[in-house]
């Protein structure tokens, strides 16, 4: 041991070290086995209908209808950028009826899906986690514990219901607004005529594309409501501790949708 | 009959309870007094399950609280009735809501006359209006809240009540109304109740037996008189404040 100058003794940086390194491997450990339970619980959850489908009726409503406006502006906006910046890109190098297929395949394959799983994260994720996180520092969840009530049928099985029906149904709507939006910006800049436009959309297409990107949007309306709803359960002490999950939330699902995005394409994209 | 014997329980470094032993007789009311931060509300969420012992064991009604399973554990909170010190209301939901999850058994809980008329009762056992039962808890006052959280405690009939500091927060004149209703849950439900508290003169109107927790141990345990004329330093020194106020109403 070495004796530092406030007088107080140190282990030597060999014994610290692992100790350093360790706390955060094992908070890891915690942290994944107590996820993994969520996930048990939910499915205990799952024959106790009566109790969560009114709820996840509610919040259908709200990730569903409260989301559109956000998630149709976004897909559209980014269908016409991506539009643009194609026409930008390809003029004079390739057939302009390509076009079509760029903004078809963007957006189908990654704009929608990923953009709208972005939009969710922050609109529904720091939603969720902020909300089961107030109930959790304010005791509701311990209350409701204590009623001998399961929070996974009452809280969060609603939640994920909502997140896998309505994230779907969203990246359908956003693909068609990207792809509208990304159309009117075609025939606007760079003079392509519609039969052109849709040649070159269904030239590249294939029917498994649209699956590929439903496929996604369930995948991600998973993490947009799992992840918060796991953060704001775990959420401690105070409103700095809310303020941490709701944030935590979004950090943490956007990198999951970061990397599900990598390992779905890598899956399921035949190369 | 609830019973905690050598129970052990850390947070990290900080040891909250450190060997308790104590007990509440069938019928009886129990105050746990100590000063905050001692883990008086950690004792109590030992007894339901809501948090496990490191070491030691609680037992209610002969069994083991810690080793008890998922459906075990879930009966075993169907009569035990829990206020909350802030009421817990789920603040999404009206009063009348609140109240209807307190409905413990699962058939009645679907039958919306039953419901509704429950709920009064349980509005009515409280003190509090009929009208209530519309608001939402963002609503009511501090007191009320607190009410709403007892009304939900009891809709389910339970055998155990666990007050979690009924009275912090109030007003005297509010605090003394509140003691006035624990008093009378008591004698109307037939329950038993462990009330924490650090309130001395509401603790020893209410309660049958007081027990003082300090240093994360049972200090002293006794009815109302043998705290009065306990002799040790802590105790005394607990409830100095109260004590003229206790010998005069005495």
């Amino acid at each position: 041991m070495t004796h530092s100058a406030e007088g107080t003794y140190k282990l030597p940086l060999s014994l610290r070290a692992p100790r350093f390194l360790g706390r955060p491997v094992v908070r890891f450990l915690a942290h994944l086995g107590r996820f993994g339970m969520l996930f048990v619980e939910l499915a205990r959850a799952l024959p106790d209908w009566r109790t969560w489908l009114p709820r996840a009726i509610e919040q259908c409503e709200n990730v569903g209808y409260g989301s559109l406006f956000i998630v149709v502006l976004t897909a559209g906006f980014a269908g016409a950028v991506t539009a643009i910046q194609a026409g930008y890109q390809f003029t004079g190098s390739v057939p302009l009826y390509y076009m079509g297929a760029v903004v078809a395949e963007s957006i189908i394959l990654e704009l929608g899906p990923v953009l709208t799983a972005f939009i969710l994260a922050g609109r529904i994720g720091a939603r969720y986690a902020a909300e089961l996180g107030t109930m959790r520092v304010t005791e509701q969840i311990d209350a409701l514990e204590s009623l001998g009530r399961n929070p996974a049928s009452h809280l969060v099985l609603p939640r994920v219901i909502a997140g896998l029906l309505m994230v779907p149904a969203l990246v359908v709507v956003a693909d068609i607004a990207g792809l509208l939006s990304g159309w009117v910006a075609v025939k606007s800049t760079l003079h392509v005529s519609n039969q052109d436009f849709i040649y070159g959309t269904r030239y590249f297409f294939r029917s498994f594309d649209l699956w590929y990107s439903v496929i996604k949007a369930e995948v991600f309306g998973a993490v947009v409501t799992v992840v918060p709803c796991y953060v704001g359960f775990t959420a401690e002490q105070g409103a700095e501790g809310v303020g941490n999950a709701a944030t935590t939330a979004v950090v943490w699902s956007s990198v999951m949708i970061l990397l599900l995005d990598t390992v779905l394409a890598k899956l399921l994209l035949p190369t | 009959m609830i019973k905690l014997v050598d129970v052990h329980k850390s947070f990290g470094s900080h040891v909250v309870l450190d060997g308790v032993n104590f007990a509440v007789n069938t019928g009886e009311t129990v105050a746990l007094l100590g000063p905050s931060g001692t883990g008086k509300s950690v004792l109590l969420k030992h007894i339901i399950g809501l948090l496990r012992p490191d070491r030691g064991d609680v037992l209610v009604d002969g069994a083991s609280v810690p080793h008890m399973g998922r459906d075990e554990l879930t009966a075993l909170r169907r009569k035990i009735g829990y206020a909350f010190q802030m009421g817990a209301l789920f603040d999404s939901m009206p009063v009348r809501e609140n109240i209807r999850l307190g409905i413990t058994d699962d058939a009645l809980y679907r039958d919306p006359a039953y419901c509704a008329q429950r709920v009064a009762e349980c509005l009515a056992l409280v003190n509090l209006e009929p009208g209530v039962a519309r608001l939402m808890p963002g609503q009511l006052s501090g007191g009320m809240r607190k009410r709403v959280g007892i009304a939900r405690a009891i809709a389910g009939h339970p055998t155990y009540l666990l007050y979690d500091e009924p009275t912090s927060g109030l007003d005297p004149v509010n605090a003394d109304a509140m003691d006035a209703l624990i008093e009378r849950l008591q004698k109307e439900l037939h329950v038993t109740s462990v009330v924490v508290s650090h309130d001395v003169r509401g603790s020893f109107k209410v309660a049958d037996r007081i027990a003082l927790l300090d240093g994360g141990q049972i200090r002293k345990e006794g009815t109302p008189e043998q705290f009065m004329e306990a002799k040790d330093e802590v105790v005394r020194r607990f409830l100095e404040r109260d004590f003229e106020v206790l010998e005069a109403e005495a």
